[in-house]
């Protein structure tokens, strides 16, 4: 699951009325998911109680799970999709045998083109209430946030748009170990006190130390029950790590059996991704990064210092449809810049690029110039045509600006936000301005 | 295959005093950061063509060479 908060000053529709999703930095960057299975471990060795679960790959050892457990047992996929239960990817058994049975047949389940990597054999829990304690990384304000809500075992998304009375929440530093009197006010706004906030008060802290001790970018439980004896335990866990930190967390890796060569992103690269990374490697000089597919009509050779970032969700703001997000910089060579705006250029459904970049330094204005007309060039397109707008001030700004001069593609500088261009650029893909005119 | 020139943007001009001296085209292919000259056959200066649209604008081969015989000439001027 992916947490999207709710952020008050971001306009809930674009101009036109049509809906507007909130700026993709709350779901960026990529991460590395965890298997149930997995995230229930991270949790226990944080202390926070779970349940006498097993992971098994065979039929035969979940009977012998199920059996060492003794009572009803719940059987669930693992698999790194969402669906389990809509898809048949979680039952319960009675008995040893009925597990050994429902493994069996899980166990050959796909769920969204996945196949399970085994099932998980759990104790089917007597629950008096279901909770939710999540933390997540809110980019708006570059903090983590602690989630708790006493309506668990649903969406929190749901929850908060339908309850937000039933959600609470607060910010904390990830420099500092995060405190758990804010986990007890956070969990005391929705009206939860006494013995239970006791016993929740712990696990959301808990939660929140694992958060920033793993590089996590998600850590949620949900549900978080109380058993019917009092007792809290978590009964599923999500876990999404910061893919930049996995060399930082060998030791965990190492142990939960995380192979270096799982990416374990949401999904399976395009071939348009792996043509970006293609493009990445084609020599040493600059980045062309992090090549991401969408299905819209604006083409996007964007970057410079988290420039990517804003500008992407920029041209969202505006009602733009990105065709793709890259991260461009580091000064890459005029070949790598041609083979980015190329790919992007070919990509069935493309209108036009948008060129833009915060302030550059360490990438030439110039270079990306050259790089993004030939691209259009070789491949028979007027670059005034195809290339809506490039925005890109700063080093080499004026030799670039001839490049630009000389081909009749509009440019802007310093003087223009990085805002204002993509929202030119939306306009000009929507008709709305006459390509080539001025800003 | 496009049949768009390699060069859009830079073209270098070396006069063949220049080039035709294995010393200086030795200076010119060192100099160079993004491998605009090569040697050739009897260290004969050749000028990779492919190379030319990523000149960095440096003037390193212009100051590795006798005055005046290398000309970087931007082609969007």
């Amino acid at each position: 699951m992916r947490i999207i908060l709710p952020i008050p000053d971001f306009p809930s529709e674009s101009g036109d009325g049509t809906a507007v999703a909130p700026p993709s930095s709350l779901t960026f960057p990529p991460a590395m998911r965890f298997f149930e299975y997995e995230a229930r471990e991270i949790v226990k060795r944080e202390g926070i109680p779970v349940t006498d679960y097993g992971f098994v790959t065979t039929a035969d050892e979940a009977r012998e799970v199920a059996a060492r457990i003794g009572g009803s047992t719940v059987i669930k996929s693992q698999v790194l999709t969402g669906g389990r239960m809509k898809a048949g990817g979680v039952q319960f058994a009675d008995t040893p045998d009925e597990a050994a049975q429902h493994a069996e047949n899980i166990l050959k389940l796909e769920i969204n083109g996945h196949m399970p990597r085994g099932v998980l054999v759990d104790p089917k829990a007597a629950v008096k209430q279901e909770y939710y304690a999540g933390v997540v990384w809110d980019g708006i304000r570059k903090k983590p946030v602690m989630l708790f809500s006493d309506m668990g075992g649903i969406d929190i998304e749901e929850v908060a748009e339908k309850h937000p009375d039933h959600v609470g929440r607060g910010h904390f530093s990830n420099l500092t170990e995060p405190p758990e009197f804010l986990a007890k006010e956070v969990i005391a706004q929705t009206g939860v006190t006494g013995s239970q906030l006791q016993r929740a008060t712990p696990i959301l802290a808990r939660l929140a130390r694992l958060f920033v001790k793993y590089d996590m970018t998600l850590a949620e439980i949900n549900p978080l029950v109380e058993l019917e004896d009092g007792k809290f335990v978590a009964l599923d866990a999500h876990m999404d790590m910061e893919n930049e930190a996995r060399p930082r967390q060998k030791a965990i890796l190492k142990d939960l059996g995380v192979a270096d060569e799982e990416t374990r992103e949401a999904r399976e690269a395009t071939e348009f991704e792996i043509a970006g990374e293609a493009v990445d490697g084609m020599d040493h000089r600059g980045v062309a990064g992090n090549v991401t597919e969408f299905d819209g009509n604006l083409g996007l050779v964007i970057g410079a210092g988290g420039g990517s970032l804003t500008l992407f969700d920029a041209v969202r703001k505006y009602g733009g449809k990105p065709a793709n997000y890259c991260e461009i910089g580091g000064n890459p060579s005029v070949a790598k810049a041609c083979g980015l705006a190329k790919l992007v250029l070919s990509k069935p459904g493309v209108d036009k690029i948008a060129v833009m970049m915060s302030i550059v330094s360490n990438t030439r204005v110039d270079i990306v110039a050259r790089g993004v007309i030939k691209a259009c060039l070789e491949l028979n397109m007027d670059p005034a045509e195809k290339i809506a707008i490039f925005r890109i001030p700063g080093a080499w700004e004026d030799e670039g600006y001839k490049i630009l001069d000389k081909y009749g593609v509009e440019y802007c500088d310093r003087s223009v936000s990085m805002h204002q261009a993509a929202k030119r650029a939306v306009e000009k893909i929507q008709g709305d301005v006459p390509t080539g005119a001025a800003a | 295959m496009s049949a768009v020139a390699e060069n859009l943007f830079i073209n270098v001009e070396v006069d063949d005093s220049a080039a035709g001296d294995p010393a200086i085209v030795t200076k010119l292919v060192d100099a160079c950061p993004v491998d605009i000259f090569a040697a050739g056959e009897g260290g004969a200066l050749e000028i990779v063509t492919g190379n030319l649209d990523e000149c960095v604008l440096c003037n390193l081969c212009i100051a590795a060479a006798p005055e005046g015989t290398v000309r970087v000439i931007k082609l969007y001027e």
